[in-house]
């Protein structure tokens, strides 16, 4: 090494100058023939394999690390039992609720390009949206028929939680966030509902908003709410509707309740909720089958208790 | 010690700004129709249900041999505004269909007392002031009957 050195150090500043460039030119060779190589091979290049971490085998490793690994499927379970998929226990009606929440957000964005929630415009913009946007009829009923059947969805995934019993331990708390995202998907379809500015959802934003009248303390018409001093003018239906009447702060509100508040708080127990199904034991199927193989013969002449998994 | 009031601070902090964020949510100044209205002279009234204030500012105004009171166009159900039908003398509300006499008194469908009528007054000039903010009401299950108090009716 030192000779080396001394040698380089004896040709002086010119001979260094020509050996760097000398070396420089083997090394562009190589950096060339690597990004050739990367343009034949691209899943082999330092870029894609920045963007792409794990290296996609049909294998089970590999499997499990491209959903941990990713942002998006990393709330999922890497590995399912193979009874949570069967569709005659869960119904899969949770995954349809979520796909439809999916559609309404998609949906319900490419309306808002259209829709102005004034009292001025909003109904007119309807009737725009049904008649002259290119799809606006189509992209208004999607958003109308998915929000009917994630409300149908939603009650039939509690029916089916209640049946299998899965909302017994460990899945107490489960169960409270769901009834939490069950309200919220409730809000949602009557906030969504004033929108429109027609005489049926006005209508039936005053029949709503009237019974907020009747909450205990806090509506002037409920129990004790007239002893706290309430009005109508000071209420929880006033602070709903921005106004004692159902008007323009009212229809602005439920704009902002339906497209902004009420989505963002229910994404945040979506998540909350998936995460809980994971860590409760995955999702609650009937007991766990055994396949023949995998019985141990000291196990064979045992009796099976059958109870749904995850149960302790 | 120390800890303690840092996080007595924060939670402070936090808690004034949730009761900021809750007051935000009830205005001060509303763009609603005027709650107090002038209607003219009781003399302009005939017999009957009279609808010309129902589109402005939801009341009838009701005339009587003896007196003149103003029903607020509210059915005392669920919020609805009933519909008056001369041909059968009664007002029906669509929501619901509860059903009122020509004095607002509910004698079908789910509403459960009649129709609240709003304080009148009479001004120096003479004409009739209405105030919808003001109601009187006329409960049986509660055993209130406001109907005759003072405000609730002008004689004539």
């Amino acid at each position: 090494m030192a000779e080396e050195n001394g040698e380089k150090n004896g040709k002086g500043l010119f001979g260094r100058v020509r050996q760097d460039i000398t070396d420089l030119k083997d090394t562009i060779k190589e950096k060339g023939k690597d990004e050739i190589e990367g343009l034949k091979e691209p899943e082999k290049s330092q870029v894609f394999r920045s963007i792409f971490r794990v290296k996609h085998d049909e294998t089970p490793r590999n499997r499990a690390l491209s959903v941990l690994s990713n942002v998006f499927f990393h709330l999922h379970p890497a590995k399912v039992n193979r009874d949570a998929v069967k569709y005659k226990f869960t119904w899969g009606m949770g995954g349809i609720t979520f796909y439809l929440f999916i559609v309404l957000t998609f949906t319900g964005v490419l309306l808002m390009f259209y829709y102005h929630p004034s009292k001025v415009q909003a109904f007119r913009d309807i009737l725009y949206l049904e008649n002259d946007v290119p799809f606006g009829k189509l992209l208004r009923n999607m958003h109308r028929w998915a929000a009917h059947l994630m409300i149908i969805a939603v009650w039939l995934h509690m029916f089916r939680v209640f049946l299998t019993g899965s909302y017994k331990r460990p899945r107490e708390f489960n169960w409270c966030i769901g009834v939490l995202l069950m309200v919220l998907t409730l809000l949602l379809s009557f906030t969504g509902y004033l929108l429109p500015d027609d005489q049926l959802g006005f209508w039936a934003v005053t029949v709503g908003t009237n019974m907020a009248r009747a909450t205990p303390l806090l509506g002037t018409e409920g129990p004790f709410g007239a002893l706290l001093g309430m009005t109508p003018y000071n209420d929880v239906r006033f602070a709903l509707l921005g106004g004692s009447i159902v008007d323009a702060n009212a229809l602005l509100r439920a704009y902002i309740w339906h497209c902004i508040a009420i989505p963002l708080i229910a994404s945040i127990f979506m998540a909350l909720h998936f995460w809980r199904v994971r860590k409760d034991g995955g999702i609650s199927g009937p007991a766990p089958v055994m396949l023949e193989s995998e019985i141990k013969e000291e196990n064979r002449n045992r009796p099976v208790i059958l109870r749904p998994s995850g149960m302790v | 010690m120390r800890r303690r009031v840092i996080w007595g601070m924060i939670y402070g902090y936090l808690g004034i700004n949730l009761l900021m964020f809750l007051r935000f949510f009830f205005p001060r100044a509303l763009y609603e129709p005027n709650t107090i209205f002038n209607i003219g002279y009781p003399a302009d009234f005939s017999i009957g249900i009279d609808q010309r204030f129902l589109m402005t500012n939801r009341a009838w105004v009701v005339r009587e041999p003896d007196r003149i009171f103003v029903i607020f166009a509210r059915c005392t159900h669920l919020g609805c505004t009933p519909e008056w039908k001369p041909a059968e003398n009664k007002f029906k509300c669509p929501c619901h269909g509860s059903g009122y006499d020509s004095e607002g008194v509910n004698f079908e469908g789910p509403a459960p007392r009649p129709m609240d009528r709003a304080k009148v007054n009479i001004d120096p000039t003479g004409k009739i002031v209405v105030d919808t903010s003001k109601l009187f009401m006329d409960d049986p299950r509660a055993g209130v009957n406001q109907f005759n108090d003072t405000g609730a009716y002008l004689p004539v």
